[in-house]
């Protein structure tokens, strides 16, 4: 019987093992190494690109990840929340409306970064409109900031915050609804006080979905952010390329990870409380 | 005695089906009023559009004199208790109890939670969640909740239905006694004709979306308008074109006396049932009659010979004209 278990486990495993333990393990023998003249990595072990990284240029960095993420993550689950309301009450066109959510899906997440910075340059479809218009007379500086940076992300990544509010949304018992509004609260005061609150496990996975990634987003702000709105995943990618600094780009992405998981583990321990 | 809730020929008609046609209803002041019928009979839809949840297609609603129909359902000043109570279930009991308190004044409302769950026996539990509740209890809360905004009438769409047997007649006499001391109106909608039966101070059976009679629970056993309301409140022999109870019927060897009615009959079975027997038997013409006596005089043997007998005045007679 265990032997038979030990089998059906063996491909989960293998898995595990080759493409997320062993990847972090050298990963993590990286880090404490030194730099190599042409990239690699050479003797002897150190600490060393640890302490590099309490520098203010990339506390700075980290800062800017931190914020652009959750201002990312605020906006997808401010516009996702009514979206998903609208779709969990759209009857027999539900399936109609989650596929036009998943519709963006079929087109490679980098062709459409690009279509953004077609739209937004300054020679773009935007502004060339307004100064057809009158409404400007010289461009408005719509790419290469924060900004397009989170613009970019709260358009890849809405449909990972609406899917999971629709699912709560979803299951969300109807009759609830209707005890609020018998008890006299009016539509507004059923959404804060209701289903607001009962759709908290949907708002966390949400926001998990957006977080994580967009903290560690790279292709967005390389494109809409220029050189001028780094995050942590072009410190990273930097490191790896024209920096050749492998041990301290092994240390950043390690310390990326830390806080990513001590975030879950404080927001699944929230999660239990609120099943008391 | 003075009307606080009136139907006047309302109707909720579907694109498929009718499902609620002509109700008429007065309900008095502080009266226990039972909407009997089963399912699909179109009473969870009557107590619906007094809530406010279904718009009536045809017909008005009238609360103290006013017209509610077109009110939605945090305009009314009527409370539901669900089915299956509609508890929040991230709010404690306290939470939930003062949900509709909160845009209403102030100071007192420590006072009328307490009151209100002392009423309901639930204190010392105000910090539970829901989840932490027995079914009981559950339907307590829901009660609460409701008695509470003091509504002019409390709607229960079955919420004994949720409970095992051994609590329902328990609860049955709480709910009761509750309602009493509250003096609330309540709307009661069931399928279980012994709960109508024991809780209302009136009645109404409803069948096929048309209320079919109101009255007090002894005059529609005693005197039910339709074979519909005979059959649906407890149980009736047909013989011929009249109506007789199981427990109007008596078994003998002999032919009736003078003044009673009687029909000869063969013994299926008997079954002894503590307080009574239950006699399965079979009229000449092949009908089964069920005869329910406190206790056989003598003993009948299956396929053994007999005669029915009831009194004239136990005969239930309809003469339904307008019978579909």
């Amino acid at each position: 019987m265990n032997r038979l278990r030990a089998w059906f486990l063996a491909p989960t495993w293998i898995t595990v093992i080759t493409l997320f333990l062993a990847p972090l393990a050298i990963i993590l023998g990286y880090s404490f190494l030194t730099r190599g003249i042409y990239g690699g990595i050479t003797a002897p072990w150190t600490a060393e690109s640890y302490q590099r990284l309490i520098d203010p240029i990339y506390l700075v960095i980290l800062w800017r990840s931190f914020w652009v993420a959750g201002a990312s993550t605020v906006l997808c689950l401010l516009l996702g929340f009514p979206l998903a309301l609208f779709i969990s009450r759209a009857g027999q066109h539900k399936n109609f409306y989650l596929g036009l959510v998943m519709l963006p899906f079929w087109t490679s997440f980098l062709v459409r970064t690009y279509a953004w910075m077609f739209l937004l340059r300054d020679t773009g479809l935007l502004n060339t409109l307004l100064e057809k218009l009158g409404l400007i007379h010289s461009p408005l500086p719509l790419l290469y900031n924060d900004g397009a940076v989170i613009l970019g992300l709260v358009y890849g990544y809405l449909p990972f915050t609406v899917l999971p509010l629709y699912a709560t949304l979803e299951r969300l018992d109807r009759t609830l609804l209707e005890a609020s509004a018998d008890l006299g609260a009016k539509p507004w005061a059923t959404l804060t006080r209701v289903t607001i609150p009962l759709s908290a496990p949907g708002i966390r996975a949400g926001a998990i979905l957006v977080f994580i990634p967009c903290l560690g987003a790279y292709l967005t702000p390389d494109l809409l952010g220029g050189g001028k709105s780094v995050m942590i995943g072009n410190l990273i990618q930097n490191q790896f390329t024209t920096a050749r600094d492998w041990p301290f780009g092994s240390a950043v992405s390690l310390v990326l990870m830390a806080i990513v998981m001590v975030l879950l583990f404080v927001i699944a321990r929230g999660e239990g409380e609120d099943l008391l | 005695m003075e009307c606080v809730l009136e139907l006047r020929a309302v109707s909720k008609h579907y694109a498929s089906h009718h499902a609620v046609n002509g109700v008429s209803l007065n309900l008095a002041r502080g009266e226990f009023f039972s909407l009997l019928g089963p399912s699909g009979c179109g009473k969870t839809t009557t107590l619906r559009m007094v809530a406010g949840f279904e718009e009536p297609t045809e017909g008005e609603i009238r609360l103290n004199g006013a017209s509610i129909q077109h009110l939605k359902p945090y305009q009314r000043n009527v409370s539901t208790v669900f089915q299956n109570y509609a508890l929040f279930p991230h709010l404690t009991v306290r939470d939930n109890v003062e949900f509709g308190l909160r845009r209403r004044a102030g100071n007192h409302i420590g006072d009328r939670v307490r009151d209100v769950l002392d009423l309901v026996q639930l204190a010392g539990k105000e910090s539970r969640r829901p989840s932490q509740l027995s079914g009981g209890e559950r339907q307590r809360v829901a009660l609460a909740r409701s008695l509470v905004l003091e509504p002019e009438v409390l709607l229960l769409d079955e919420p004994l239905s949720a409970l095992d047997p051994n609590l329902r007649k328990q609860v049955r006499a709480e709910l009761k006694a509750i309602q009493r001391r509250v003096g609330i109106t309540f709307l009661f909608v069931t399928h279980d004709q012994e709960e109508a039966l024991s809780l209302s101070d009136r009645l109404g059976v409803m069948n096929k979306g048309r209320l079919e009679q109101v009255g007090t629970p002894e005059e529609i056993y005693l005197h039910p308008s339709t074979r519909f309301v005979a059959s649906f409140l407890g149980a009736v022999n047909w013989i011929g074109d009249v109506g007789v109870r199981p427990e109007a019927m008596r078994i003998a060897r002999e032919p009736s006396r003078n003044g009673h009615r009687s029909r000869p009959a063969t013994i299926v079975h008997s079954t002894f049932l503590g307080n009574c027997v239950h006699v399965d038997t079979r009229l000449s013409d092949g009908e089964p009659a069920v005869v329910e006596v406190s206790r056989l005089g003598e003993t009948f043997a299956p396929g053994q010979a007999v005669h029915l007998w009831w009194e004239p005045a136990d005969e239930l007679r309809f003469d339904e004209l307008h019978h579909e």
